[in-house]
This record gives C-alpha cells, sequence and structure tokens, in this order.
C-alpha cells in the first residue's frame, strides 16, 4: 500500500504528547461551606500529557440548579459521570417535586465513582445549598469514599495547599472572606503545580442562586515570592 | 504457618520522610525539623534531631534517605575542620554548602538525599542554600522533604521580606507544624537551631506545645 510521508516510530520525540497521552484536568479544586451557602472554585488548565489541550476550562460543573460539582482527574471520566448524575438529579427532583438534597447528588456521585472504581480515575468535589441543611460540600476522592467537609481541596495541585488552608481557613467565615480564601488558595497552588494553571473560576451557591465570575491571569492575587 | 508478615523495620530503608526548613533573617537564620524517621510503616526513632551540626555557625537539615544524609553530613563536617585550620578562621556558609553539593552531585545516581545547609558568617551574615540533587542556589528561605509539598502554599503566602528573629521562628513552628499534621512520614517534636553573630541556640517543642489547626 502507498504511504505518503515518513513513518515514524509513536516514541519517538517528534510525535507529539498529544496524540498518545490522556486527557487530564491536572487541576486545583476547592469548596468551602459557609453560613448560607458555599464557594466553589478551580483553576482553568486541561492537560494532554504537556500539552494544554485547553486553558479556559470550565470545571464547575452544574448538576442541579443549585448543586455543582468540581471535576479533577481524567476529564473523560469526570464528565461522563457528572451527566449520569445530572440525568438522575433531574429525574429525582421531578418524582419528588421539589429540588434534591446536596447529600442526594453526593450519593448518585459516589455510587457511580465506587461501583467503578476499577475504570474510573475521578476526584470530585459536590457542593450545594438546599433548603434541609444549607451550604454542603461533599468530597468523593479517587475510590469512591463519601465524606461531608467543611472546606475541601482537591486535584493534583491541592497538595501544596493543605498547610495553607489548614491555618487560614476557620469556622464562621462570611461569603466574602470565604471568596478571598479560595482565590487565595487557587493561585498559590496554580504557581506550584504545572498541572494547575490558567484562570480562576469561583461560584457561590446560596438561597438566592448562583453567582459566577472569573478571575484572569494579571489579576490573580500577589504573594511576595511571585 | 499463618502469615505473619515480617516486621518492616528488618527489611525497609531507613528513610527520613520528613519536614525540614531553614529561613534567613537579618543577622541570622532559622533552622527547623520534625523528629521522625521511619522504615516502611515503622516509626524506628520519633525523636530524631534532623539539624546537623557542620560547624559552630553552620548547620545542616537532612532528608531523604538516613544513612545517606548523616554521612554527606559528617564527611562534610571532617572536610569543614580541615579547611578552618588551613584557613586560619571560621568557614564560610558558602563553603560549607559547596561541599556538600560536591558530593551530592558527584554520587548522584547513588545517593538519596537533600541537605538544607544554613548558617552565619562575618562576610555575607545569615545565608541559606538548598543543594538538591546536586544543584546549588542561595535562596531567602528553603522547605525540604515528604512533608514540603504540603506547605509550599503556606510559605509563598506567609513569608515576606525583613522579618525578625523572633517572626522568622514562630514562621518555622507554624510551617513544621502544618507538614507534620499532613505528611505521614513527619510527626514527633520540633527542633528548632537559630544562628546569629553571637551564637547559636538549639531548642525542642513538645507535641503538645505545637500550634493546633481548626480541625484539631
Amino acid at each position: 500500500m502507498p504511504i505518503f510521508g515518513q513513518q515514524i516510530s509513536i516514541n519517538n520525540d517528534l510525535v507529539p504528547d498529544w496524540t498518545r497521552e490522556e486527557v487530564s484536568t491536572g487541576t486545583t479544586i476547592m469548596a468551602v461551606e459557609y453560613d448560607g451557602g458555599v464557594v466553589i472554585g478551580a483553576d482553568s488548565r486541561t492537560t494532554t500529557g504537556a500539552y494544554i489541550a485547553n486553558r479556559v476550562t470550565d470545571k464547575l460543573t452544574r448538576v442541579h440548579d443549585k448543586i455543582y460539582c468540581c471535576r479533577s482527574g481524567s476529564a473523560a471520566d469526570t464528565q461522563a459521570i457528572a451527566e449520569v448524575v445530572s440525568y438522575q438529579l433531574g429525574f429525582h427532583s421531578i418524582e419528588l417535586d421539589e429540588p434534591p438534597l446536596v447529600e442526594t447528588a453526593a450519593n448518585l456521585f459516589r455510587a457511580s465513582c465506587y461501583r467503578y472504581r476499577e475504570e474510573l480515575m475521578a476526584g470530585i468535589l459536590v457542593a450545594g445549598w438546599d433548603r434541609r441543611k444549607g451550604g454542603q460540600v461533599y468530597c468523593v476522592p479517587i475510590g469512591g469514599m463519601l465524606v461531608r467537609q467543611p472546606v475541601a481541596v482537591g486535584g493534583s495541585g491541592s497538595t501544596y495547599v493543605y498547610g495553607f488552608m489548614d491555618s487560614n481557613y476557620k469556622p464562621g467565615l462570611n461569603k466574602d472572606q470565604c471568596l478571598e480564601l479560595a482565590a487565595s488558595a487557587l493561585s498559590l497552588a496554580m504557581e506550584r503545580d504545572g498541572s494547575s494553571g490558567g484562570v480562576i473560576r469561583l461560584a457561590t451557591i446560596s438561597e438566592e442562586g448562583v453567582e459566577r465570575r472569573v478571575i484572569l491571569g494579571n489579576q490573580l492575587p500577589k504573594f511576595s515570592t511571585h | 504457618m499463618l502469615g505473619e508478615a515480617e516486621p518492616q523495620w528488618l527489611s525497609e530503608e531507613v528513610k527520613t520522610g520528613t519536614t525540614i526548613i531553614a529561613i534567613e533573617f537579618n543577622g541570622g537564620v532559622v533552622l527547623g525539623s520534625d523528629s521522625r524517621v521511619s522504615a516502611g510503616e515503622s516509626v524506628v526513632n520519633r525523636v530524631m534531631n534532623k539539624l546537623s551540626p557542620l560547624h559552630d555557625k553552620i548547620y545542616c537539615a537532612l532528608s531523604g534517605s538516613a544513612a545517606d544524609a548523616q554521612t554527606i553530613a559528617e564527611m562534610v563536617n571532617y572536610q569543614l575542620d580541615v579547611h578552618s585550620m588551613e584557613i586560619g578562621e571560621d568557614p564560610q556558609v558558602r563553603s560549607a554548602a559547596t561541599l556538600v553539593k560536591n558530593i551530592s552531585y558527584k554520587y548522584k545516581e547513588e545517593l538519596s538525599a537533600h541537605l538544607i545547609v544554613a548558617g552565619w558568617d562575618r562576610k555575607e551574615g545569615g545565608q541559606v542554600f538548598a543543594t538538591l540533587k546536586g544543584l546549588l542556589t542561595r535562596q531567602p528561605f528553603a522547605v525540604g522533604g515528604s512533608g514540603s509539598s504540603y506547605v509550599y502554599g503556606f510559605v509563598d503566602a506567609e513569608y515576606r521580606k525583613g522579618m525578625g528573629k523572633k517572626e522568622c521562628q514562630q514562621f518555622v513552628i507554624n510551617t513544621l507544624s502544618l507538614a507534620m499534621n499532613r505528611d505521614g512520614s513527619s510527626g514527633g517534636v520540633a527542633y528548632l537551631v537559630t544562628i546569629d553573630e553571637h551564637g547559636t541556640e538549639e531548642n525542642v517543642i513538645l507535641g503538645n506545645d505545637l500550634p493546633t489547626f481548626f480541625d484539631q
């Protein structure tokens, strides 16, 4: 069979990363509860190996009006799971004739992540507001555990900000303090983690609704070592 | 025979899992470390002082393989003694760091230890040098060891130029405490060494005296 061009091995340096590496949301994600709602945030970088496939990704995905999830790990896996849960929640909410509980959404995520734990690579933070318990954050890490936490971080960049989070979070912060905490933590992680970067996407979810904002690269919080 | 697994400390290499930090202030340096030495999942020493003297006013902080790190420190201690006798005065911190770097670089394939060298000399005052994998670089502060990943965000946010001695000591204690809470290979007590023109001061902060955070 006639072949145009030179055939080179896939292991050759000339063959770009993105033809053989899986697409991953390298990532830093964060969610914080406050009295009356939650603040969620994420960076915006999606990588295939060393190539940044999308530098303005939206990793804050709606699964219901007042329930969102923050995705980290394999982009394909997390998108698929979020779609499945979004469908299940929509159905459930019609049956109930009222908005679903955040805990229900978190359990649906956990059910999928645990059942298919061998095949999936997904670390998800589920956060939202409901009338029964107010603002809640649930952590569903790789492996499919479920735990509620007042503040949670996830993704490859999260290791670098555990210390910052432990020292700066206190129970009883208000919405603006939570936004500042999330923006600072994400900014610090994006500086240290090669797989995190781009812009910061934030959202607040409360009884009033969902409010989204973006912090562009040149407006990121600055620290003295940068 | 119902398999009783052999204890890990018989087969696993001894590592100083570790968190180490050194920071420069106007007039000296502060070094800090945790005290846990692990072999696999066992803690074989919970009170080990990882801040090792290279000379009167030059210390190094050990991390990585315990044997490799201790041996490098002892070798450099000897070489520095000889060097300081030859020049007839106290050695420079940069000289000590260079000696560590020479060993780390020459044997980089065989060794797996990272030493942070810090001290005070008359020429340049307080200095901190990182020697990871055989490089040599002077920095205002340096962190190392497995626990350091968890506190990069914290030190980036909290470090400011021109901190005084007491502030630096508190900064080091806070950093160590945060890292020890998150890293399974770091823990125990916190050792502090403060070096300035007037002398060297060693301190221990016991577990219950360490700062606590919102979830403790």
